[in-house]
């Protein structure tokens, strides 16, 4: 093929003049001019700087010359081939340039195509609201506790101080479970749940129980049998009604802001004493007695407080039914409804939304809620 | 319970209004659900009128009435189309210029033929109650009386939710005595204020006896005697209407006494007429086998559980609950016997629990009346029936046990230490003698208090400082927070399962929460044989339905009903999980009752646990129709096999965790397109996906083709490890491989695949199959798959010869296991 002919090659086949050389260089660069194209470019390049290109052909004459005209005629070679690289060299980034400009242009593409190739996925709301919930309590320093669904009656009941036919067990609206001695159910609150914390955890204790419960309430607008709180229980020395207080806004400014206006009402439960039920400021009428609005309100029925959550110190009788000594310790618990907490935060009108698994629903929450 | 303003008012004189009224109750623990106003809508008054004459006009389609009216100031020609009053009867008359509820104002107007000069009203027409049968007929009164008055228009009513623990305020004396607090007026006990007063027993005749004969079921029973009552004498306008404000029915003199009284003082009592009862009425317990016919008219099987009234000839009625039927007062009674008693709240718990009977009276004992005011409430409603329907009196028999008074030792500093914030030992003082608690000074720090016989619900300390605190206010409490908190974080556990849900929604799935209830029919329509694991649930002793009466062993029937209803609203393009509890297993017996009075044994604790079901957290998903959405891409691509095994293997790889994959016989799932998942090295299996049987899918109306997954999520996360091991890797050049294997059709890609990964040792850094083919010049009987192998040296380049020495022993290998050749 077209090695350098390293030979020593008495026939000379190519003019090595002056002259000769230059029309070499011109009509290389005229032609590296008239390139128009990448494609043509590289055809130019063949013809006037390949192995075959005359220019390559002058330059292995060389060798044969006489060594006192080896000096001379190879600086002109030399020179004549850098003219003419140079020339290619310039071209091909115009050309490239050009080609950027005109052919990549005419590959463009409409960007504001659908591209949501993937289905659009989701957690459910409730489950993303109550690890937010859970989150603002790990953050303050408490642990997630949890316990079974189906639990023991006792758990449920016996240690939370609902006396046998006390009417406030008979209120809850409890599920039984067939069982040989019907000691189980399913939970009624989230609150065995603390029974359970201090039966196995060591004190003090600080933990916020997530889950879902069961009351027999047909589903409804505003019912559901299966829903879900969450319920946070301190045990402590020296725990007080300001401390469970001040746990109870510190969530709720997270949760709906500080300007949120809290409202606590004396209330029962039969698992603390004293108890109060947490009232939060209607977010539709704003509880304004002056407006309209409030009489009309839907949302709150015209009291201007919705209810969220009942709370208060550990009963003295639950310690003593899980050996914690209510002399040295003292404690308290809290609970609220997920779903009420979602109404309220996403404006969810009908409690059947949340449970009928309708991905119209879930889909618009996506990844929190 | 709805209470009038002005009846609570009498008892505690204040001037606030039902608003400022309502108010102070909410913050005294009082739920006031809402106030409402008889008569509601109802502007102008209404007047009392005679029926003049009535002319019956008949060439209508119903009958109408013309009649004429005397109002006192003229007589006034009024059409009417109800028929059931006379003349001579006394009505309500609205005039015109008078509002009516609904913004119905009346004016004079041609109407059949006349013009109509006003109305003759229904209740339901002045919003008083539901009642339509027909025009209200009043006794008792004059042409003209302000009907408005008489009827009680325009008073506010309280609506008050009553916690369990406050029976005393399910009455006016109740809610008098906390309206008076409040407000600090002088609160005026009912009970003390009787008004008329009973005088001295006539002695014509003794009262009835009375005994108890199990004191068990009553600590105290009180009879009194009346004879001669007039039967037809009528209730007093004030305390019908009252009443009728209460959500309470007129029903005739002795009944409504009976009710105001419970009303007022919230002590129940039951009038009993005399001539049908045989005997001294006792308290005592029913024979198995008794039966009552109680007022309801439903006659009840008894029991020696249930606790009733008897006479000689058996039960007359289940005490503190319902009086019985045969010896009820009627319109022929004159010889009346009030029977007040304190029966315990558990008793009247139960019997209202089995009977499934709750009445005013039972709600009142099961959360607790004042255990000696029987005696008072009685007199007051002796006084009022002798009052408006005259009668002797023939005096009270009584029979009492002895009832201790409840006394506990209270530190005056307890409720400040409770609170965290300052409370006086003056304050406190202050606010137990509201309460009606009397106490002395043990210690400068500590009185005795007497709890009052009207709080059975206060029985420790910590009822005190709720009493105290209360009563300070809760909107002074201060907001702290409390400083000893220790906290690890999430568990393991519960970290990863958030992983999975949040890994799972991102590819794409849609997260459902389903109801656990399940019924037989699931297990069929899964196609389940009678011996399958999966239909031993716990059954519900009360399901909301028959049909999901079991509680989930398998996650898959909730979302495919999901999956379901998503499809008929026209979202057929579904990717569906959850991630739940169920329910493995019956509940065993539990056979101890640890009690309340200290830790149960560690041992028993764990027996208990023992009788519960496995509750493992399962994951499981349910895929259909198009796997992405369409668009420029291309026609999308349905869900099928792959995407149901994949979703597993991801979220194993994603865990650390190594899976063995088998060919599964689930008869959920098509037989010959059903994965089965092992954790590597373990025989346990951790669930299923593939495709969905046919008939499965038919069963729940999803497109054949379906997928689903089901795994034990508690085993995959138990499987993972706490840290993962940073890995050690080469930076050698790689050398790649392709080679295609003939082998007989029933060997497994993974077997195929594990004979590779051996035989190619520690070079072999990744094997992955892409193809698989039969047919053509493969032999019947055989198929070939094609694999990419990658192979890389820990230090060196890999020379010519070390990865032909490789290839070669793979294939040697294949050849001498499985039978396979190199294609
Ligand atoms: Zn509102």
């Amino acid at each position: 093929m077209s090695a350098p002919n390293k030979q020593y090659d008495p026939k000379q086949v190519s003019d090595l003049s002056a002259e000769a050389i230059d029309a070499m260089v011109s009509a290389a660069l005229a032609a590296i001019e008239s390139a128009d194209t990448l494609d043509q470019w590289k055809e130019v390049r063949l013809e006037h700087s390949g192995d075959r290109s005359p220019i390559a052909l002058a330059n292995r004459e060389i060798g044969a010359l006489p060594p006192a005209a080896k000096v001379e005629v190879g600086k002109r070679v030399g020179q004549a081939r850098g003219a003419i690289k140079a020339a290619l060299d310039q071209r091909e980034l115009i050309l490239i340039e050009h080609r950027d400009n005109e052919v990549l242009l005419a590959e463009k593409v409409d960007v504001t195509v659908p591209v949501d190739r993937s289905l659009k996925g989701a957690r459910h709301p409730l489950t993303t609201l109550m690890e937010r919930l859970s989150d603002v309590f790990v953050a303050m320093g408490y642990e997630i506790a949890e316990g079974p669904e189906l639990e023991l009656e006792w758990a449920n009941f016996d240690a939370l101080n609902f006396p046998k036919d006390h009417p406030a067990r008979m209120m809850q609206d409890t599920f039984f479970v067939e069982s040989p001695d019907s000691g189980a159910l399913l939970r009624t609150h989230t609150s065995p749940i603390q029974v359970r914390a201090m039966l196995e955890r060591e004190l003090p204790i600080y933990v916020v129980a997530p889950g879902r419960v069961y009351r027999t309430d047909e589903l409804d607008a505003t019912h559901t049998p299966v829903f879900h709180q969450i319920e946070g229980l301190a045990v402590d020395k020296g725990l007080t009604m300001a401390d469970l207080r001040g746990t109870l806004n510190h969530l709720a400014h997270v949760m709906f802001g500080q300007e949120i206006d809290i409202r606590w009402r004396p209330s029962y439960f039969p698992f603390t004493e004293p108890s109060a039920e947490v009232d939060l400021r209607c977010f539709v009428c704003l509880g304004d007695a002056e407006s309209d609005l409030l009489d009309q309100c839907r949302a709150c029925g015209g009291e201007g407080w919705i209810e969220w959550g009942g709370c208060g110190m550990v009963n003295p009788r639950v310690l003593v039914a899980v050996g914690i000594d209510p002399e040295v310790y003292s404690g308290f618990a809290f609970g609220m409804g997920i779903e009420r907490t979602l109404m309220f935060r996403s404006g969810v009108k009908d409690m059947r939304d949340m449970v009928e698994g309708d991905v119209r629903f879930t889909r618009a929450f996506g990844l929190d809620s | 319970m709805k209470l009038p303003v002005s009846w609570i008012k009498e008892y505690a004189p204040v001037s606030a209004s039902a608003r400022e009224i309502a108010d102070a109750l909410i913050n005294a623990g009082l739920e006031v659900e809402g106030i409402e106003t008889v008569g509601h809508g109802v502007i102008g008054q209404l007047v009392v009128g005679k029926v003049l004459d009535i002319e019956v006009l008949t060439e209508f389609k119903k009958p109408i009435r013309w009649c004429q009216v005397d109002v006192g100031t003229q007589v006034r020609g009024i059409i009417c189309g109800a028929s059931n009053f006379a003349i001579g009867d006394f009505v309500v008359v609205a005039q015109p210029g008078v509002v009516l509820p609904g913004d119905f104002t009346i004016t004079s107007r041609e109407t059949y033929g006349h013009v109509s000069d006003g109305m003759i009203c229904s209740e339901r027409e002045m919003g008083l109650g539901d009642d339509h049968a027909g025009i209200m007929v009043l006794d008792h009164v004059n042409i003209g009386d302000n009907a408005n008055e008489l009827l009680g228009i325009g008073e506010q009513v309280l609506d008050i939710a009553v916690t369990p623990d406050r029976g005393y305020a399910l009455s006016v004396r109740g809610v008098a005595r906390e309206v008076a607090t409040a407000f600090g007026v002088d609160f005026i006990d009912p009970a003390e204020a009787l008004d008329p007063a009973l005088g001295a027993p006539s002695e014509i005749a003794l009262p009835r006896e009375c005994a108890i004969d199990d004191f068990d079921g009553a600590k105290l029973l009180t009879l009194r005697t009346i004879v001669g009552f007039d039967p037809t004498a009528p209730t007093p306008r004030f305390m019908s209407s009252r009443l009728q404000a209460c959500g309470m029915r007129s029903i005739s003199l002795a009944v409504d006494v009976t009710n105001y009284v419970m009303l007022e003082t919230g002590q129940p009592t039951h009038a009993f007429d005399l001539k049908k009862v045989q005997g001294p009425i006792r308290v005592s317990r029913a024979r198995d086998g008794d039966t009552l016919e109680t007022l309801d008219h439903v006659i009840r099987e008894l029991s020696e559980s249930d606790v009733v009234i008897a006479d000689d000839s058996g039960p007359i009625g289940l005490a503190g609950t319902m009086g019985g039927f045969a010896t009820e007062i009627d319109d022929t009674t004159v010889d009346i016997a009030l029977e007040a008693a304190f029966f315990p709240a558990d008793v009247i718990a139960r019997n209202s629990r089995r009977h499934k009977l709750s009445s005013e009276a039972s709600r009142r004992f099961e959360r607790g009346v004042d255990r000696v005011l029987a005696p008072t409430a009685s007199a007051r409603a002796c006084a009022l029936l002798i009052q408006h329907g005259g009668g002797t009196y023939l005096g009270m028999t009584a029979v009492e046990a002895p009832m201790s008074e409840t006394l506990i030792d209270f530190p005056l500093d307890l409720s400040e230490r409770t609170a965290g914030m300052p409370i006086d030992g003056e304050t406190v003082r202050q606010k137990l003698t509201d309460i009606g608690a009397v106490h002395e000074e043990i210690t400068p720090n500590l009185v005795r208090v007497t709890v009052p016989s009207w709080r059975p619900d206060i029985t420790q300390s910590a009822d005190l400082v709720e009493e105290v605190v209360r009563l300070v206010g809760y909107e002074k409490l201060p907001s702290t927070l409390p400083g000893g908190l220790k906290s690890s974080g999430l568990t393991h556990s519960q970290r990863l399962r958030r992983r999975v849900g949040s890994f799972l929604a991102a590819r794409g799935l849609t997260e459902t929460l389903c109801y656990p209830f399940i019924g037989e029919s699931d297990y069929s329509a899964l196609r389940l044989p009678e011996s399958d694991p999966r239909r031993l649930s716990p059954r519900l002793a009360n399901p909301l339905s028959d049909e999901a009466a079991y509680m989930r062993t398998t996650l898959l029937p909730g979302l495919l009903l999901a999956a379901s209803r998503n499809v008929g609203r026209g979202e057929t393009d579904l990717a569906l999980f959850e991630v739940g509890s169920v329910f493995l297993g019956n509940v065993q017996a539990i056979g101890v009752d640890p009690g309340v009075q200290g830790r149960p044994p560690s041992d028993i604790w764990e027996a208990m646990q023992s009788a519960l079901p496995l509750q493992p957290h399962h994951l499981a998903s349910v895929l259909c129709g198009a796997s992405e959405n369409m668009g420029v891409w291309g026609k999308p691509r349905p869900f099928d096999w792959t995407d149901a095994l994949g979703f597993v293997e991801a979220i194993a790889l994603e865990l650390g965790v190594r899976l063995k994959v088998t060919a599964g016989h689930d008869p959920v799932f098509h037989p010959g397109r059903c994965a089965e998942f092992f954790l590597a090295g373990s025989d346990q299996p951790m669930g299923h996906a593939g495709e969905l049987h046919p008939q499965v899918a038919l069963n729940w109306n999803l497109p054949s083709r379906a997928c689903a997954v089901e795994i034990d999520l508690d085993m995959l996360i138990g499987a993972t490890p706490n840290a993962v091991a940073a890995p050690e890797f080469s930076t050698a050049p790689v050398a790649k491989e392709d080679l295609a294997f003939v082998v007989p059709e029933g060997v497994a890609a993974s077997q195929l695949e594990d004979v590779i990964r051996r035989a190619g040792g520690e070079r072999l850094e990744s094997v992955r199959l892409f193809d698989v083919y039969s047919g053509g010049q493969i032999p019947e009987g055989q198929k070939s798959l094609a694999y990419a192998l990658r192979l890389r040296d820990a230090a060196s380049t890999l020379s010519a010869e070390q990865i032909a020495a490789t290839r070669s022993s793979v294939i040697a290998a294949v050849e001498a296991e499985l039978g396979g050749s190199l294609r």
